[in-house]
């Protein structure tokens, strides 16, 4: 049974763009937590949890984020735990966010001067104010726009959880096209609507990004980090 | 739970799993290839070209940059059979991969032609190349060399990303992984067998990556 695009199929897809910002916020929230202790983790003094962190962050960024989703899905059902498809996504989600954020964050960190370090324990700071005290608000300026930019990133990626089943506004698209057939219509709408919710957040992203050059505070390896998130360059 | 783990079954399905992982390598190639000429002239003509070149090149990078993966592969694969271009699904992945890599490409590489210091083009000029000459063999070729490590991060990314493309049934790894999960019911199996090819996958090429930008690429 084919019928035309009407508007009633428009307010479909507009409504579940309402669970697409849902799961991007879900994600990009639980990711920004969780990114705090990945990078961290990943800057602490001890071998053990800079491995630890190392590894997780080698793992979400080593493997297609859509076998993560089946892995979360399907493995836990199977495991006895029901895991709806909503709840799939949003933990992958949340996991994959943290692992690309922490290691922005890292570098964020590292990019913080030794010397603030080195100031704030001759005030006779300890670790916990050292750290947030002195080095996060000096990272937070840097890790501000790539952290914008990379809520883009979540934005797409939530995509993939129409694979699961979960009705968001690519699973949205494909139930309309089912029904009116309309592929280029509907499919050039849901772009639409995607990149009007992206591209500000690309734009804030890079004119943050100008600001910080303009102020000469950008250091070249947080660059580099920025453009080669998985460490190409960095062959140690 | 009561759950047995038999990753026996999934020895039988071995070859299935290698022609899985060998369309992965293909597609991947492919887009790598064909994206990177499609980023390299794609950035020459966003700084050099004329002013409808690179408003056209702009519209092009942001609409790829700003929208999802998969609704750019269901406007190739269903989109495009709309205007009468009908596209198997294997070519229809290698279409959206290296249309989306090829944006990607653009934008790392248009930042590496313009970090390229205005001295080296009048060095050029000086001794007597022509414009042509001097992009390809002045700007280019540093931009590439500046840019390597950013174009290989994508690259990987963009292996992992053609996991994707098993919505449309493009027989790769992870259709592969699908269609030996819904014969045999071995789900978790499968699926952490196939996770791990694909760590390998990316650890392996991140490696081979490393190995040329150290002997070759840094060393000029």
């Amino acid at each position: 049974m084919i019928r035309d695009f009407s508007s009633a199929d428009l307010l479909i897809l507009l409504r579940a763009t309402q669970w697409t910002v849902a799961l991007s916020a879900v994600a990009f929230l639980g990711g920004l937590v969780m990114a705090l202790v990945i990078a961290l983790m990943r800057t602490a003094g001890g071998r053990l949890p800079r491995m630890v962190s190392a590894a997780y962050v080698e793992l979400f960024q080593g493997t297609p984020l859509l076998m993560q989703l089946f892995m979360l899905f399907f493995g836990a059902n199977i495991l006895g735990l029901p895991v709806s498809a909503w709840s799939a996504a949003a933990i992958g989600l949340t996991l994959y966010t943290s692992a690309f954020l922490g290691e922005i964050w890292r570098g964020c960190i590292e990019a913080v001067p030794r010397g603030q370090w080195d100031a704030a324990r001759a005030l006779g700071l300890r670790y916990p104010h050292q750290i947030v005290l002195i080095v996060i608000p000096q990272a937070l300026r840097l890790a501000t726009p790539p952290t914008v930019g990379f809520l883009v990133q979540v934005i797409k990626s939530t995509s993939l959880a129409s694979i699961l089943g979960f009705v968001e506004l690519t699973r949205a698209a494909q139930l309309v096209n089912n029904i009116t057939f309309r592929p280029l219509l509907v499919f050039s709408i849901v772009s639409v609507i995607y990149f009007m919710l992206c591209w500000p957040l690309s734009y804030l992203s890079r004119r943050l990004e100008a600001r910080l050059a303009a102020g000469g505070v950008r250091s070249p390896q947080l660059e580099a980090l920025d453009q080669d998130p998985l460490r190409i360059a960095d062959s140690r | 739970m009561n759950y047995v783990f038999q990753f026996g079954t999934l020895l039988r399905e071995w070859p299935l799993l290698l022609d899985g992982l060998l369309l992965t390598l293909r597609l991947s190639l492919i887009a790598m290839v064909c994206g990177l000429a499609l980023g390299a002239a794609g950035a020459i003509g966003s700084v050099y070209g004329p002013r409808w070149v690179k408003a056209g090149l702009f519209g092009y990078v942001e609409a790829i940059r700003n929208t999802p993966f998969l609704v750019q592969l269901f406007m190739v694969f269903l989109g495009l059979p709309a205007l009468g271009l009908r596209l198997s699904p294997n070519t229809a992945a290698a279409v959206a991969l290296t249309v989306n890599v090829g944006a990607y490409a653009a934008e790392i590489i248009r930042a590496g032609i313009e970090a390229v210091p205005r001295g080296q083009i009048e060095a050029g000029l000086a001794l007597g190349l022509r414009q042509a000459q001097i992009i390809r063999l002045v700007v280019l070729r540093q931009a590439l060399i500046a840019v390597y490590p950013a174009l290989c991060s994508q690259f990987i990314l963009l292996m992992l990303g053609s996991s994707v493309v098993s919505a449309i049934a493009a027989e790769e790894l992870t259709a592969v992984a699908n269609s030996i999960q819904s014969r045999t019911f071995r789900t978790f199996e499968v699926y952490s067998v196939v996770t791990a090819i694909y760590l390998a996958l990316s650890l392996g090429l991140r490696q081979v990556f490393r190995i040329v930008y150290v002997r070759w690429v840094r060393a000029g």
